[in-house]
């Protein structure tokens, strides 16, 4: 404690002792950071506050930059109504199960994958890895077209099985998965050979604990790509009953002309929560991991 | 409590031999340290007895029961490894019960076994902690204590003791002598360290490239080197050789070096002429003039307080290291004579011991 104090308190004069650079510059750096934070964070706000005034002002063509009176009425209309003809609380649950399936499904698979690639000998299991691994140079819009014949021959289309299924595989976390347990030592198997630990009882007792903050950071990752995701469920999710909600705004937007723009916002508003509550939730989980672990 | 036996073991990595048919009994209670240079095959060799490797050819026996085709956790066996192994996610106690848990084991029973096993470690307060809470020293002794919570028939140590600092290292290396001796568990231990291997065992297997060159006591083993490469494997500083040929019909040799010594423990067999090689201790070359003394030109001298190293080399270019007691001459020449009963005589060729006729 002492010793950090002092350091702390040598801290403050070492500081102030640079020479100050002119005014100007300072202030040229600062604007350019205040341009940067209103680039990014005005949207937003417009957005926020947009969604809390009638659909009139917006109409006009005025852009509010302070809060209106329509709030509750607006989020009450596009959780009940949607802008579309779907409900927009219908649309959040579509896009939840989807997105949490496919971070879910993509860890729990590409950690099996992982596990057998790294940790047994089997034939083929250099093949097995290499075409893990060029499946990373073929995206989703690569295969689209033969992929939608397949879930539309298999009756899928319009499920969250034809939403998730096709998408559910990623090389690129069994990739990460098999660098990270790559880094196990040797040693550990061994002794959980000598413990008696078959090769479940070793996944399930030390690898899984000891991927924990990995599987965290993959699942933030994974679950924004799974909500943000366009191009499959635009194909593949037509009806009401599993359309997403990224889908449902653009179809809000580009369906009528009168577009109701702060039932639009609204629902903006309510599909940015969900990534964020994951992301600021993940993020404790993760630096806890982080603190808790080590190999 | 149990006897290891290895039998005929070879063992290769792809084309690679690495160890060429090693034979080795340890007996019930016994401590047997295998002590060799690096890669030399000792891991190998413990690995095997482990079941952590699969022996090309010859078969582990345990007990009396053969069990080269089990599986590790079915050998009754336990293994301390060099980095401890220690799995980081879990507790202390956990540690240590985590092969019971798996055995299926009551609860009650793994937390008396791990407690009586702390006890005797002196870890007690550390049982809840996680491994990187903890000292080297502290994570040496639960490794121990996870072996002894199983209560194995065999201990297997691989190096325990290399991460440690030098005087933690001589204080766990008394405690796991004390331990074994305890319990008397049959125990095999791999160490490079030669004052490791002498201090623990209770015979020591000198490895030398995948072959065991001697099995015997430390004492036998320092006294009676099997061959050239345990002569000077064990022992520090290491013994010299010097170049000589047998002559006067076996009962001496003539060395390059000059003198012609006549054996003090009788006559060797041979043909006059073989080519030797012969050994002697730096602690028992005499620095005294005399009838067979031989001149030797310092070009080096290590003062260690008590005693003192002396690099040199005798008139026909032979190295000669001697340990004296005190302080020593700090350069120059000395006059050495090389006592006739504290030669070691070895065949130059291929190195091995050339005991006296029938002794
Ligand atoms: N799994 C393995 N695959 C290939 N070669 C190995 C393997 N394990 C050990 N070796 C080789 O076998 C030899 C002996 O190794 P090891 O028993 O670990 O030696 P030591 O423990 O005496 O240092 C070394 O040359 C090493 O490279
Ligand atoms: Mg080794």
């Amino acid at each position: 404690m002492s010793t950090t104090e002092a350091t702390q308190g040598l801290a403050l004069p070492a500081e102030a002792a640079p020479p100050r650079r002119a005014g100007g510059s300072d202030r040229v750096a600062h604007a350019i950071l205040l341009l940067g934070v209103v680039l990014f964070a005005l949207p937003l706000w417009i957005v926020l506050m947009g969604s809390t005034h009638d659909a009139a002002t917006i109409g006009r063509g005025e852009v509010p930059l302070l809060p209106g009176g329509h709030a509750v009425e607006n989020y009450t209309a596009a959780w009940q109504r949607g802008g579309a003809g779907v409900p927009g609380g219908r649309m959040l649950w579509n896009s939840t199960v989807m997105a949490l399936s496919i971070a879910l499904g993509k860890i729990a698979i590409s950690i099996i994958s992982a596990y057998a690639v790294v940790f047994f000998r089997f034939p083929f299991r250099k093949a097995a890895f290499w075409s893990i691994f060029i499946t990373l140079m073929l995206p989703v819009e690569v295969r689209i077209f033969p992929t939608f014949k397949v879930v539309s021959d298999l009756g899928m289309v319009n499920t969250y099985a034809g939403l998730i299924i096709p998408v559910i595989a990623s090389a690129t976390a069994t990739l990460l998965f098999r660098q990270f347990f790559m880094t196990i030592p040797d040693e550990f198997v061994e002794a959980a050979k000598m413990d008696g630990a078959g090769p479940l009882r070793f996944f399930w007792d030390v690898v899984l604990p000891l991927s924990r903050t990995n599987m965290a950071a993959l699942f933030v990752i994974l679950f924004v790509y799974g909500w943000n995701q366009y191009l499959w469920p635009l194909l593949v999710a037509t009806s009401a009953d599993v359309e997403t909600v990224v889908i449902g705004m653009v179809k809000m937007i580009g369906s009528e002309a009168n577009t109701e723009w702060n039932i639009v916002m609204a629902t903006c508003v309510l599909a940015l929560l969900p990534p964020v509550a994951v992301v600021i939730l993940m993020q404790r989980w993760f630096v806890k991991g982080l603190t808790e672990t080590e190999k | 409590m149990a006897t290891l036996e290895l039998s005929a073991i070879r063992k290769s990595f792809g084309p690679v031999e690495v160890l060429h048919g090693v034979d080795l009994a340890v007996a019930d209670g016994e401590m047997i340290v295998i002590v060799g240079a690096s890669g030399c095959g000792k891991s190998t060799l413990l690995r095997i007895a482990a079941g952590l490797e699969i022996p090309s050819q010859g078969r582990v026996r345990i007990a009396g029961r053969d069990v080269t085709a089990l599986e590790p956790a079915d050998r009754d066996i336990a293994m301390v490894f060099q980095n401890y192994a220690l799995y980081p996610h879990m507790s202390v106690a956990q540690n240590m019960g985590y092969g019971l848990k798996i055995r299926g084991l009551p609860r009650a029973e793994i937390d008396r076994r791990v407690r009586e096993a702390a006890a005797l470690l002196g870890i007690e307060a550390l049982l809840d902690r996680r491994p990187r809470q903890l000292s080297g020293g502290q994570r040496q002794r639960v490794a121990m204590g996870r072996a002894i919570v199983r209560e194995p028939k065999l201990f297997l140590f691989d190096e325990p003791l290399s991460n440690l600092d030098a005087k933690l290292r001589v204080q766990m290396r008394a405690e796991i002598r004390r331990l074994q001796r305890r319990l008397g568990v049959t125990s095999l231990f791999v160490t490079h360290d030669q004052v490791e291997a002498m201090t623990l065992g209770d015979r020591l297997v000198v490895m030398h490239q995948g072959h065991a060159a001697q099995v015997a006591t430390p004492m036998e083993i320092w006294a009676k080197p099997a061959d050239t490469y345990v002569a000077g494997f064990i022992g520090s500083p290491a013994m010299n050789f010097l170049k000589g040929r047998l002559t006067e019909g076996g009962r001496a040799v003539a060395l390059e070096a000059g003198p012609t010594i006549r054996f003090a423990d009788g006559p060797r067999p041979g043909p006059e002429g073989l080519p030797l090689t012969i050994g002697i201790r730096p602690e028992h070359v005499r620095a005294e003039a005399g009838g067979l003394a031989l001149t030797l030109t310092l070009d080096l001298v290590e003062p260690l307080g008590s005693e003192a190293v002396l690099h040199g080399r005798l008139p026909n270019g032979e190295a000669l290291v001697v340990k004296l007691a005190g302080p020593g001459p700090r350069d120059g020449t000395l006059p050495v004579a090389l006592p006739a009963e504290a030669l070691h005589v070895f065949v130059a060729e291929g190195g091995r011991r050339l005991d006296p006729a029938g002794g």
